[in-house]
């Protein structure tokens, strides 16, 4: 049996391909889930899985376009080195799950097909049905599972990660972990310890992410010293369909093919939607954007339709934000043949028909840009050294991060069909520098060490959980505190921020946590006790809330996902050549000043009380200079030509 | 009266209050007990919702306070296979059971219970560890070589991956063990001062034996069908023809019938029966 330890916690398509990876390389792997790892959160993922292909190459892309698209997309805050190995990486990542035996969709011809996503000029996107994420996550849920049959893998499914253990160097060796079924407590030593957890979309309450997505990995680790990177960058997807109990995404598609949005004029109007008359209905996407209409860019989709119904009052029901997504003008042969797949979903969950009522929707938190803040070593050529234990690697010796729970790829903004991307990259790539840096640490020093310290990290967790059913039981029901916290998170911190609302939210932040730490349970029994297993992950998300929300606070500008209408860039209103030109060159120069003092990532650390400290970090962005993103932009095109004049100088200079 | 979302399912028969009868069970070997709850009824919910709101109301219907239900769930989408149970006596997810619906069908209450084919852990959650060790058994994966870059997969038609995209949409959920008569539950007793390892290992020997479902079958015709695993599909025969395997499958149909993802799995065991035939054949003739 291998004589190297890695634990990786979480089973979803970053663990899952770095277990296989590591597997292969010969480490034993130890692998703790929530959930049984075939289903994890990955699953969700519909689009696609993006990278340059010979067909997009023959239209004039390259590794180097899919880097560029993803750093703009990303408003240039991603540190470009990874991102370009990654796009690197892609074409050869998808013909590994290719021939792991992911079905994907064939042309004719027997060859993978591609498809275009948005935001790009070529059809990049190969996918599998309309279910990607399910079918990668099932092929690397296989080869794990044929690892676990030779020995070299063991899962623990249905296990919680408590928090890692560190030596008094501040080295990992090893973590607490607690069986979900029996509640035992337990610790695991190790050589190295993996964290790809998965975002934290559960902190907003309800949003597109699955159940375990609560960030209480992270935030264990996070607590434990492990930087956050950009906590405050949160992608949210502005159709979704509101449930009870989750947000499920609709596709835009369906505002594509001639869906409107609109809202009845008299707020709350009791009536159904079709007995409002035309002139009755305030189609706002179109009448504010007469040139869009309702193809709006997706981030403006998004924040109209939330101020609309936050600031403007004017959501379609009374206690639940929503507005209409129309289509029920439009033939209903035409809406099978285009939209079937996608009506289908709306139908299954809402049980209505959209094609005879207008469906109601509202964005919702979608994924998380931030995370565990994780190291690289760069190469001459600006990728990265493959095999180098910095990569992955968390300020903390002996803890790596990837997946969505890291910061590193996607910036101010994620670009679609990257996230299955980033997940499997991350896990392959870093597995050749985690297995580097076990073998050139401290030989054997797992069975060196003293038993003392896992003794004192299971007494400290059984402790904690001891302390739960000793509190009074008239206390608060942490379901309740947990929908506070996702009301707040949600009006402060999502769409549109203002920094007197994030103050607000801070304070209102801190005064549920408090009662957080003194909610009851219901549940005082000591046999799968979820009760219990929520009100300590409920108590985790209030360090990474705190996070986002000082993120936010501080930041003042607006890049990608992070909109502060307060600092918004102007647009150019002269009509006067002269003075159109002297308006895009102070534009030009607040751009200039802005990229100076922000292009910068957040960098949160957790002080001892669960405070965060943030700083900022330099960008790496000596491969692609940043530029304004003018898209939408009144004056773009002004604008443009004096920037593009302003590089010319220093690119000869470099030259 | 029956356009917007709400007015179209509430009718007139909108009720009150919402009754949930819960089948408990507070551990392993317990016996299980009826509870009741009563919700103010919304419209739009989902029995995940439900759950979810008994959990925050804390207590039955008598007002007494009581440990929250526990239960399985992770999407929510219908695309994880977590929140598999059995609603009104049908096995589902109860992600995608609309409460409107099992109203219009029931509206005294609705029911909800533990599949009944798989140990109870608590409550709605039952011990489904044996459909992952199935899937070991009959070597449900592609083996590649290694991870390296070695090229694209074969090249492969539109009809292989449709079908093969229709076999792989199988999440383990269950329902097909839960709607099958040949599929019966499994309880291993623990024995006294038996480690959890040796347990786990003493119970797969046992399950093992036992029949392996119908999902198992349709995956060992999906990688049979795959270019890669199709070089290794003897196999995969060898234990489709074993112990628990397709000679069990008592033609009833039933997994087909409440197979959530709408998996031809009686095509799949027909095309498993015949390729059974073959191979016992040539196994006959050692060829």
């Amino acid at each position: 049996m291998a004589s190297y330890r890695v634990v990786v916690v979480g089973g979803g398509l970053a663990g899952l391909s770095a277990t296989m990876k590591l597997a292969e390389l010969g480490a034993e792997v130890w692998l703790i889930s929530l959930t049984p790892v075939k289903r994890s959160h990955s699953c969700c993922a519909q689009g696609g899985i993006n990278s340059v292909n010979n067909l997009t190459r023959q239209l004039g892309d390259s590794e180097w376009a899919h880097f560029e698209d993803t750093v703009y997309g990303g408003d240039f805050l991603q540190h470009q080195p990874p991102v370009k190995e990654m796009a690197d990486w892609a074409p050869r990542i998808i013909d590994l799950m290719d021939r792991l035996g992911v079905t994907f969709n064939r042309t004719p011809e027997g060859f993978r097909d591609q498809r275009r996503f948005g935001g790009t000029l070529y059809p990049r996107t190969s996918f599998a049905g309309a279910t990607t994420g399910q079918q990668l996550l099932y092929a690397l849920d296989e080869q794990v599972r044929r690892w676990e049959v030779t020995g070299h893998v063991r899962k623990f499914e249905f296990w919680e990660y408590l928090g890692p253990i560190l030596d008094q160097n501040g080295v990992c060796r090893g973590c607490t972990i607690q069986d979900l079924v029996s509640m035992e407590i337990r610790t695991i030593p190790a050589d190295a310890l993996v964290i790809a957890s998965g975002g934290c979309g559960v902190i907003f309450g309800r949003s597109t992410m699955s159940m375990a997505c609560n960030g209480s990995a992270v935030s264990r680790t996070y607590q434990a010293g492990a930087r956050y990177g950009n906590p405050e960058f949160i992608q949210v997807h502005p159709t979704a369909i509101p449930g009870s109990d989750k947000l499920r995404l609709m596709s835009e598609s369906a505002r594509g093919e001639g869906g409107r949005v609109w809202v009845p004029r008299k707020p709350q109007d009791p009536r159904p939607p079709h007995q409002i008359p035309e002139h009755e209905r305030y189609y706002f996407l179109e009448e504010r954007y007469p040139k869009y209409g309702n193809l709006v860019p997706r981030d403006i989709a998004t924040r109209e339709i939330f101020k609309i119904c936050t600031q403007e009052g004017r959501s379609v029901e009374k206690d639940r934000l929503c507005v209409y997504l129309d289509l029920t003008h439009l033939p209903r042969e035409l809406l099978d043949r285009k939209l079937g797949g996608i009506l289908e979903i709306y139908e299954k969950f809402q049980g209505v028909d959209p094609r005879s009522v207008p469906m109601k929707i509202f964005p919702a938190v979608h994924y998380s840009m931030g995370g565990l803040w994780v190291d690289y070593e760069r190469t001459a050529a600006g990728g990265l050294r493959v095999g180098s234990p910095r990569n992955q690697h968390t300020n903390i010796t002996g803890i790596f991060a990837m997946g969505e729970c890291d910061y590193q790829y996607h910036g101010a903004n994620r670009l679609g069909a990257n996230s299955l991307l980033s997940c499997i990259f991350s896990g392959l790539m870093a597995a050749p520098g985690i297995l580097a840096y076990v073998k050139d640490g401290d030989q054997g020093a797992r069975d060196r060490l003293p038993s003392s310290l896992f003794e004192q990290a299971e007494r400290l967790h059984k402790e904690r959980f001891q302390e739960f059913f000793r509190r009074p039981r008239d206390g608060d029901n942490p379901y309740l505190i947990h929908q506070d916290l996702g009301r707040v998170m949600t009006a402060a911190a999502t769409v549109v921020r203002h920094n007197e609302e994030l103050d607000r939210a801070y304070e209102k932040v801190l005064e549920l946590e408090a009662r957080a730490k003194r909610c009851a349970l219901s549940d005082t029994g000591s046999w799968t006790n979820q009760n219990l297993v929520f009100a300590r992950a409920l108590e985790d998300m209030f360090p990474i809330a705190k996070a986002i929300l000082r993120g936010a606070r501080m930041r003042d500008e607006c890049r990608g996902a992070h909109y502060k209408p307060e600092f918004e860039m102007p647009s150019i209103t002269a009509d006067d050549p002269a003075e159109t030109r002297r308006q895009a060159e102070a534009w030009c120069d607040r751009f200039a000043e802005n990229t100076r003092r922000w292009l910068k990532s957040t960098i949160a650390t957790c002080d001892p009380d669960g405070e965060p400290t943030i700083h900022y970090e330099e960008v790496d962005t000596s491969l692609i200079p940043p530029r304004p993103r003018l898209y939408g932009v009144v004056g773009g095109q002004i604008i443009e030509e004096v920037w593009r004049e302003r590089q010319k100088p220093q690119v000869a200079a470099t030259v | 009266m029956t356009d917007s979302n709400g007015s179209q399912r509430q009718g007139s028969h909108r009720p009150r209050e919402i009754r949930v009868r819960v089948r408990r069970q507070d551990g392993p070997g317990q016996t299980p007990y009826w509870e009741t709850f009563l919700l103010p009824y919304e419209p739009d919910l989902n029995v995940i919702s439900v759950l979810q709101k008994i959990a925050a109301l804390g207590k039955d219907a008598e007002g007494k306070r009581v440990p929250p239900v526990a239960w399985e769930c992770n999407c929510l989408e219908e695309i994880c296979g977590a929140c598999t149970m059995v609603i009104n006596g049908r096995v589902r997810q109860a992600c995608t059971a609309l409460v409107d619906r099992l109203l219009e069908q029931q509206p005294d209450e609705i029911r909800l219970e533990p599949m009944s084919k798989f140990p109870v852990i608590r409550d709605l959650v039952v011990d489904r560890a044996r459909i992952f060790a199935t899937l070991k058994k009959i070597q449900a994966w592609v083996p590649v070589d290694n991870y390296l870059n070695l090229g694209p997969g074969p090249r492969q038609s539109q009809e292989n991956q449709e079908l093969a995209y229709l076999l792989s949409k199988c999440m383990s959920c269950g329902c097909c063990m839960e709607a099958c008569p040949q599929y019966l539950k499994i309880e291993v007793p623990r024995l006294p001062g038996e480690s959890e390892d040796d347990y786990r290992r003493r119970e797969m020997e046992i399950t093992n034996r036992a029949f392996m479902g119908a999902a198992a079958l349709a995956q060992i015709d999906l990688f049979n069908s795959n270019p890669i695993g199709a070089m290794n599909a003897r196999e995969r025969l060898d234990v489709l023809i074993g112990e628990g395997g397709i000679q069990v499958c008592g033609n009833a149909q039933n997994c087909v019938k409440v197979c959530p993802k709408e998996i031809p799995l009686t095509t799949s065991i027909a095309r498993m029966g015949r390729a059974a035939t073959i191979h016992m054949v040539r196994r006959w003739f050692d060829l």
